[in-house]
């Protein structure tokens, strides 16, 4: 038998097809997935059936469609599904910048599945929870140490979320400042999160957004110009999403206070600052990390998540509540701060993700934390060294190194060949590799924006590298191949445009389909 | 140790000396720290972080078990809390799928990478759209909280107005939630209860409605665990004002309970961490929100909306994201509030939860449910000076119990409760303290006779114990 052929780095893949239908396709009446816990005849006997204590106008009259489907069956469909998901525990995944994609050690779901943490109520007792409160406590001094910051809650549920709560926080500082009114106006860069920008506008505040220099960094001079006595806040990522650390960000944050400002910094691109430089000393009052990013907790298809929210301690009474503390030796949920701006989540977040950030922290250590940071920069600085030896790829603004990650560019290519960056991401998919352009607007032309992390080998990045290579050769070549893509996909392409923008094609549930599908029908015959 | 024997770390492979050393050479650095030229000398971090040095996998297992087994769950004691998360039984398969490494670490593919996870959330809004009787539901959100929250935010929009009425009963919490989303902009406002059966004061909802009224926001069932029954008079009332009706509800309500699409709703909204999630201490909250099909609502949803449609190829059933240049995704500020990493796989899990469930397997919950808490109020209402329900209304799930003549307050009533290894209901009296001593208990399928009889018998002894020290002359302290 022959070895299998790696020196040609490209795998020869094809994603799992199973032709699953719509689960509603799958209905037998009378099937049936579970049964429920048996109501005792005495329950019965002093009850009755219980339903017909239900006021006529509140009973349902009509059962809901939903299928009929044995055990066996159901779950069989969803194994197919999960195996029609590309994972980033199944490939290289550095196609998503930004995300972070790392490793998500196993032995952490261990502790996230363990009854100790899953059959938690989270109205309990303090004194039978003090396991999960310790966690919460201790990942906080952790998180202390990175950052510089005083205090940390992990009630935001992502990012965005985190986003919102300063901006939230932002808004009650400047009003118990009697300046609420006044300061109307939040600056931002344009290589921010989109949601940095989005959850300031949610709270009422008009945004300024600052745009790149030649060389990437956001424009010190434009800053000066919109600081005013109207600026309530400065929020901004750094490293922004090109992987460039704007090397000025404390002269920045000096303005912004110095106009009366508050500072919050969107670290979702933090994975190359452990233990290398901390928010604080940037000059910043505010910062999260996603511990769904960073901090290798399972992106979960989208969540649930956490954003680990850090303040100074001039803005601790502004956190929402309950915050962890430790009293005599015993955690408890302080839930009396005194200019809270309330809650944002139910309860304490999702503490389940706090428990495996701790976990990996501690697998870790502070030296490892300054490896992840260390490696990640190094695989993002090889990776870029190669990418730019690609034909039609190139990296707009400065030409030294980069942090975590970089944002490129295939407008070369596409001038040279025809060929976009979306369809260099469908073809990417032949290749089992998971590849993103970029947040819109695209600023940068035909964006593609890579973010190795600590996880990945030389041998796995050199695969992602052959495969970027290919399909530049294919484009070169024979475009169409790229342009049809995907070929080894579960699906084809999409017919995009009119079933997704049309509300008379569009179907956002099977009943819409079904109910559009005969309304077609009806008009052709 | 120096550099050259350091073990490599299992989650880093390129710790390997000479794997980074030829990578330096290939981009012409010759230190790792050189790469960091970028950031100011003056910003570089010089000491150590003050963090434990790394684990093992063995000790990090023995050390993280140490402390969760500090816990105490609800397997462990009888747990009779509810006010927002719910002990329901979680069925294996749940576990199963959102366990799986592609759903667990899935992010945000494409259809190609990710074809399964965009039709297992298309399934998800469509089962989901059964159960409300609604044509369009979103990708899930963070929680009831912030669904009820973008419910608002989203019917301000489309009616151009800025205030909002809700019930007084609602959870504090997630008013909390609700205001702090709201503001500054919209005004939430609060409508009174009648104060024997709980039900919304119609008098009150109808002076506090006016031409600003956005949107009614009520529950069902309410957060106090009654049925509100005046549904249809509520949205009327709304409608002839022009204003949204949003309905909150408790998904696991609706094998038995009418949807609220057929009492007016225009907007349903509400948890669906009873469908299949642990309560992993608050952590398996998820939102969802429903509405009809109509372009000047579904334009104003923040969040992404997975439609059905056709690839190149005949026979195959491709996926996309519905009207994307609302969100923020595409717009940044000028999209719709903002969208981001919420609880996808929740919504997965519920999916599979009502697909093991069906019809059937919904009415049967629903219906042990209301059974197995009409037995419980009945014999706590037979307890002396305990009143089971506080309201005079019909209850599902859960039922506020009034211990106001007992001579005990919720607190002593849970500490006696909690030394005999049950959680007792949700202390309602800071939240509610015109309702006395009152205490939220929350019934459901996993409770068995015998569990319910030994509530009882616990709180008789607790009350008992008071009477006897009463007896006695001894004065409880406290």
């Amino acid at each position: 038998m022959q070895k299998i052929n790696r020196d040609h780095k490209v795998r020869n893949y094809h994603q799992a097809k199973w032709d699953e239908p719509i689960i509603f396709e799958l209905h037998n009446s009378g099937e049936r997935g579970i049964t429920l816990p048996q109501v005792e005849e005495e329950i019965v006997n002093h009850v009755g059936d219980g339903v017909s204590a239900i006021p006529v106008e509140m009973v349902r009259r009509k059962a809901p469609k939903l299928p009929e489907i044995s055990q066996n069956r159901v779950l069989r469909h969803y194994l197919r599904l999960s195996q029609e998901t590309l994972g980033a525990a199944f490939n290289v995944e550095i196609g998503q910048g930004t995300c972070t994609m790392k490793y998500s050690p196993k032995i952490n779901e261990a502790f996230a599945s363990s009854p100790k943490m899953t059959e938690l109520h989270p109205l309990q007792d303090v004194s039978t929870v003090q396991g999960m409160l310790e966690v919460m406590y201790k990942l906080d001094l952790c998180m202390r140490e990175i950052s510089g910051m005083d205090y940390f809650s992990f009630q935001p549920g992502s990012g965005t979320q985190s986003l919102f709560t300063m901006a939230s926080i932002v808004r009650a500082y400047h009003e118990e400042n009697g300046e609420g009114e006044q300061r109307d106006e939040i600056i931002t860069t344009s290589f921010s999160h989109p949601s940095a920008a989005a959850t300031a506008a949610v709270k009422g505040y008009k945004i300024i957004t600052l745009q790149p220099d030649e060389d990437g960094f956001p424009d010190l001079e434009e800053l000066k110009a919109v600081v005013s006595e109207r600026t309530a806040g400065f929020v901004v990522a750094n490293p922004e999403d090109t992987g460039i650390y704007n090397h000025r960000i404390k002269e920045f944050t000096k303005i912004v206070h110095e106009a009366g400002g508050i500072c919050y910094y969107d670290q979702a691109n933090a994975n190359g600052l452990l233990g290398i430089t901390r928010a604080k000393e940037a000059g910043f009052d505010m910062c999260f990390f996603n511990l769904h990013k960073t901090f290798s907790t399972p992106h979960a298809c989208g969540g649930p998540a956490t954003g680990a929210l850090g303040v100074l301690n001039k803005l601790k009474e502004f956190l929402p509540g309950p915050i962890v503390e430790n009293q005599d030796d015993q955690y408890i949920l302080n839930d009396k701060l005194k200019h809270s701006i309330g809650k944002v989540r139910s309860f304490q977040g999702v503490p389940q993700t706090v428990l495996r950030a701790y976990a990996w922290v501690r697998a870790l250590g502070a030296e490892g934390l300054k490896d992840v940071a260390q490696i990640a920069v190094l695989n993002n600085n090889y990776l870029y060294h190669k990418i730019l030896t690609i034909r039609g790829a190139s990296a707009p603004y400065i030409k030294g190194k980069r942090l975590e990650q970089v944002r490129y560019s295939w407008e070369q290519l596409t001038k040279e060949t025809g060929v976009t960056t979306d369809d260099v991401s469908r073809r990417m998919a032949d290749f089992a590799h998971h590849y993103w352009s970029s947040h819109h607007p695209f600023i940068v032309p035909e964006p593609f924006t890579l973010e190795p992390t600590e996880s990945y080998s030389k041998a796995d990045l050199d695969e992602y590298i052959a495969s970027l290579t290919q399909i530049s050769n294919e484009a070169y070549a024979n475009p169409e191949i790229v342009k049809n893509a995907p070929h080894n996909s579960t699906i084809h392409r999409v017919d995009e445009q009119d079933y997704f923008e049309n509300p008379d094609k569009w179907a956002i549930t099977w009943r819409m389909y079904l109910k559009k599908t005969k309304k077609t029908q009806e008009i052709n015959s | 140790m120096n550099k050259q024997n350091k073990v490599a770390h299992p989650y880093i492979p390129n710790t390997v000396p000479q794997v980074q050393a030829e990578m330096l050479r290939e981009i012409g650095a010759q230190t790792l720290d050189e790469l960091f030229d970028g950031i100011p000398e003056e910003l570089h971090y010089k000491k150590v972080m003050n963090i434990p040095k790394a684990l093992s996998e063995y000790e990090l297992r023995r050390y993280m078990e140490g402390i969760l087994e500090k816990n105490i769950n609800t397997k462990e004691y009888l747990n009779f809390l509810g006010a927002g998360c719910w002990n329901h039984y979680v069925p294996a398969v749940c576990d199963e799928v959102n366990q799986r490494a592609e759903f667990l670490t899935a992010y945000a593919g494409d259809p190609y990478e990710d074809h399964g996870r965009y039709q297992a959330l298309f399934e998800y809004q469509s089962l989901m759209a059964e159960l409300v009787d609604m044509d369009v539901v979103n990708v899930p959100t963070f929680d009831w909280a912030q669904a009820a929250a973008t419910s608002i935010r989203m019917s301000s929009r489309i009616t151009g107005r800025k205030e909002v009425l809700l019930p007084k009963t609602i959870s504090p919490d997630r008013l909390k939630v609700i205001k702090n989303y709201c503001s500054p902009d919209i005004e939430c406002i609060l409508v009174d209860y009648e104060e024997d059966s709980g039900q919304i004061n119609l008098k009150d909802l109808e002076e506090k409605l006016s031409a600003n009224t956005a949107a009614v926001y009520f529950e069902n069932p309410s957060y106090l665990g009654f049925v509100e029954t005046q549904g249809k008079k509520i949205s009327k009332l709304a409608k002839s004002y022009e204003a949204i009706t949003i309905v909150g509800v408790d998904p696991s309500s609706l094998g038995v309970l009418a949807p609220p699409s057929q009492y007016g709703a225009d907007i349903v909204c509400g948890d669906l961490q009873p469908l299949g999630m642990h309560m992993n201490f608050g952590g398996g909250q998820s939102g969802f929100i429903a509405t009809h099909d109509d372009l000047k609502i579904v334009q104003e949803y923040p969040s992404r909306l997975f439609g059905i449609a056709p690839t190149v190829v005949e026979g195959e059933y491709g996926f996309g994201d519905v009207l994307y240049d609302r969100t923020s995704f595409a717009k940044r500020e000028k999209g719709k509030e903002s969208v981001g990493t919420q609880t996808a796989l929740w919504g997965i899990t519920a999916g599979v939860y009502l697909s093991l469930l069906g019809p059937n397997g919904m009415y049967e919950l629903g219906k042990s449910i209301m059974q197995k808490s009409q037995y419980a109020m009945g014999r706590l209402g037979n307890i002396p000076n305990v009143v089971a329900s506080r309201f005079e209304s019909t209850n599902f799930k859960e039922f506020v119990v009034d211990f106001t003549h007992t001579g005990r307050t919720v607190k002593e009533i849970n500490k006696f409760l909690l030394d005999n290894g049950i959680f007792g209901g949700k202390d309602l009296s800071e939240e509610f303290p015109e309702l006395g001593q009152c205490s939220l208990f929350c019934i459901t399928e996993i409770h068995s006779k015998e569990d319910i009889d030994r509530l009882v018998s616990t709180i008789q002894q607790c009350l008992d114990s008071i009477r006897n020290e009463e007896r006695n002359g001894v004065h409880a302290k406290n």
